[in-house]
């Protein structure tokens, strides 16, 4: 088997027509979108036409639309941007426990400034507890940020219920950020007739390029830019368009959403499949996250335990097989997975973790051999480690 | 005749070999440098190669004090905020000068705004140059930032960095020089210039847009302001942009390679343009210093017509060219650099700026030279003022 990837929640493989779709920007068409000549205008048309399918997909306007650098700078200019402005209108965040650290790392910085944030608990599948953010929510809540799919367990938080807790302290100021970073191709996001007033993106993860991504800020929102300079992204972030980025992002949430329904069924079964096949032969495995049916199509978290993560990394990688042991931004330190450690998951479990993130473009017989050299080399190393 | 592109202050044609060498980290090598199997080693490998290559182009003594943004803007402002709010404690005052990029004037306005810093903006002389002895003058107690520009993007000027350097050591404060314009077209190197803090963009010199870097001096004390994962020692949070990164480090590979050939290029261009401009048109002026200004750049401000119907006839010529920075050009604002050098309104609004590019030849210049007089006949001879002198 020549490669299989199966880790991609960490990064995707851009698609064939989104690095042809960025060829244009990176050669003839380089202009400078802010220039008044020619150049610049077909480079702003290029942008434009980007906007456009970003704005469709998710139905918002285009002028809701602002393109970053990624879903770590969506997450914190949604954040960092919004707090300031509504300072006055009260002093309380919320946030939940199992967040990206693009997420979690601002609300710990903004705590440390004398904000007052309340990370909600989630129960043993990684949702959070509604009930907890209806006793936290209140008149002095300026901001909630909500990840839709949780990029370590696949977990899908209930954002339709969140936007109904939440739809009743509207009146007194309070925004309603959603990361959906790892659910942008997955879910349909409908944001014509929702009180999200921001909403992160990220190219990479759909088979779009890396540097790219975008935040959704819907119309009247009062945003501070985390980024000042010149006046692009009308005055949200300053910076020279990246231009081929942009435009590879704009290709990519186009091509990955044309067919959300079929998509999602083909990662589910083969998800199931793997699922099914490694539990079946394998004792002491343990799906972390919710119900297989519950859960993100892609995603799928397996605690196999009295076996280090990381071991199994490595040898999985000998054949060819490419997963992590959770998120691939704290994959290099060794403290526990804050996500695990909130869904009350045992160390000794924690240790053993194993993520498998699936893409369209996986097939059934990549699955196959992954649990056939599951079912070799677990317990061989086992049986070493023991 | 083809287009004649002379707005390479505003951006660059990404060289062939620049994109060539990204291409393969879009398609097979597309792996997250934080993954800890080998092909996401292997990503880790190629963005550490092109923070040598970075480091090398501006002298740094280790690639590790080289971090990677999303381009100059963000590093400008990661350099900016990144020291005030970490050194706030000991001071609250920043000196930089009236002529700065945006980057950097919008960003002290920031710190002004909404963290209760106190900003000097220094002036400029006529030629556009801040006087190191302004700086020194300004220096107070609370003074923890220096940031000045190495070379002006409207007007070219190049700054006496150096010398400002070694005021900010000798007063033991940051210096953060905005070298987005220099880099690559003169030579850089963050010693000489004894910065603590310098910022980069690829898509300036023929690398791609979306990424460029700040370089941070061993023992720089600053806070990130992109939080999240661990990435860049901390420094900056998101996965890398590994084809844009390895774009950046060929495009500083071979702008080192080529700089002398270059820069011998540009100035004979840009001389030859900026005598011709004088020798076929009256009644203009040539701003930023006649010498000490960037190989690219030609200023003139064209006495009696406006900048923006000028470009338009340009542009119909097939000529790129801008009235200033491209940031403020759709605003009809005149440039803050040109007024804050003592030019009256009414010249500042006439101005034009023509910045070479290496793709550039001398048949481009010769082309500009014989459209842009009878260019601007034509907009004097509907001048109601130029008609009434």
């Amino acid at each position: 088997m020549k490669e299989v990837y199966l880790d991609n929640s960490a990064t995707t493989k851009p698609r064939k027509e989104v690095v042809e779709a960025m060829m244009e920007p990176l050669t003839n068409n380089y202009g400078n979108p802010s220039s008044l000549h020619q150049k610049g205008i077909d480079a702003e048309k290029l942008l434009k036409e980007a906007r456009r399918k970003v704005a469709k997909v998710i139905r918002a306007n285009e002028e809701e639309i602002i393109f970053t650098s990624g879903g770590t700078e969506s997450n914190n200019l949604a954040i960092k941007g919004t707090v300031d402005t509504l300072k006055r209108y009260g002093n309380h965040l919320i946030t939940t426990k199992v967040e990206h650290s693009s997420v979690l790392h601002p609300f710990q910085d903004l705590e440390q400034e004398g904000w007052k944030v309340t990370y909600l608990d989630v129960d043993e599948n990684g949702i959070l507890d509604l009930d907890h953010l209806r006793e936290e929510i209140s008149e002095d809540t300026i901001l909630v940020s909500i990840m839709y799919v949780n990029s370590e367990v696949g977990a899908i938080q209930p954002i339709d219920e969140v936007e109904k807790i939440v739809r009743e302290y509207k009146d007194s100021k309070l925004y309603l950020h959603v990361d959906a970073v790892q659910a942008l191709d997955k879910i349909e996001i409908d944001l014509s007739n929702s009180i999200i007033d921001l909403l992160s993106m990220s190219g990479h993860k759909i088979h779009g390029p890396k540097g790219s991504g975008g935040l959704y800020v819907a119309k009247d929102t009062r945003l501070k830019s985390l980024i000042t300079g010149g006046g692009q992204e009308n005055g949200y972030r300053a910076g020279t368009e990246n231009v081929p980025g942009f435009v590879g992002f704009g290709e990519a949430v186009k091509l990955a959403t044309e067919d959300v329904e079929k998509n999602v069924a083909q990662m589910q079964e083969l998800k199931t499949r793997l699922a099914d096949g490694v539990i079946s032969s394998l004792d002491e495995v343990q799906i972390n996250g919710p119900e297989l049916k519950n859960g993100a199509p892609h995603i799928l978290n397996l605690s196999f335990r009295g076996l280090k993560g990381e071991v199994l990394v490595h040898a999985l990688e000998e054949e060819n097989i490419y997963v992590s042991t959770g998120s691939a931004c704290s994959s290099k330190d060794s403290a526990p997975s804050h996500v695990l450690t909130a869904m009350g998951v045992d160390e000794d479990a924690m240790e053993g973790t194993l993520r498998f993130s699936l893409s369209t473009f996986n097939n059934e017989e990549e699955i196959d051999y992954t649990i056939e050299k599951l079912i070799k080399s677990v317990p061989q190393l086992r049986k070493i480690s023991g | 005749m083809k287009r004649v592109y002379l707005d390479n202050a505003a951006t660059t044609p990404t060289a062939s070999e620049v994109v060539e060498a990204m291409e393969p980290y879009f398609n097979e090598n597309f792996g997250n440098p934080s993954s800890i199997y080998s092909f996401g080693r292997e990503a880790k490998n190629t963005v550490e190669d092109a923070r040598e290559k970075v480091a090398q182009l501006i002298g740094a003594d280790d690639a590790a004090e080289i971090v990677f943004t999303s381009g100059g803007t963000e590093a400008d402002n990661l350099a900016i905020k990144g020291v005030a709010m970490k050194n706030k404690e000991q001071g609250n005052h920043i000196i930089t000068s009236a002529v700065e990029h945006h980057a950097v004037l919008h960003t002290c306005e920031y710190l002004e705004e909404y963290h209760d810093f106190e900003v000097t903006y220094l002036p400029v002389d006529e030629n556009g140059l801040v006087n190191p002895i302004d700086v020194a003058e300004a220096i107070t107690d609370d003074t923890i930032l220096i940031s000045i520009m190495l070379a002006n993007n409207e007007v070219g000027s190049i700054q006496p960095i150096a010398e400002i350097g070694q005021i900010a050591q000798k007063n033991d404060i940051y210096f953060h020089t905005d070298a987005v314009q220099a880099v690559g077209s003169i030579p850089v190197d963050v010693n000489e210039l004894n910065a603590d803090l310098l910022a980069l963009s690829g898509h300036k010199f023929n690398g791609p847009k979306g990424i460029g870097a700040l370089y941070i001096r061993k023992g720089t004390q600053l806070t990130s302001f992109m939080h999240g994962g661990a990435q860049e020692r901390g420094r900056r949070a998101s996965t890398e942009n590994v084809p844009a990164i390895v774009g950046l480090g060929k495009a500083a590979e071979i702008a080192l390679e080529e700089l002398d050939e270059k820069r011998e290029k540009m100035i004979k261009l840009r001389d030859k343009l900026i005598n011709g401009i004088k020798a076929e048109i009256d009644e203009v002026i040539l701003n930023g210093h006649p010498t000490k200004r960037l190989p690219n750049n030609v200023n003139f401000s064209i006495r009696y017509i406006e900048g923006e119907s000028l470009l338009l006839n340009l542009d119909l010529e097939d000529i790129a060219a801008s009235s200033g920075s491209a940031c403020t050009s759709g605003s009809l604002d005149p440039s803050h650099v040109l007024l804050a050098m003592g030019l009256s309104h009414e010249v500042a609004h006439g101005s034009l700026r023509l910045s070479l590019g290496k793709y550039n030849t001398e048949e481009d210049v010769d082309y500009v030279l014989e459209k842009l007089p009878a260019i601007v006949d034509k907009l004097r001879a509907m001048s109601p003022i130029y008609n009434q002198k």
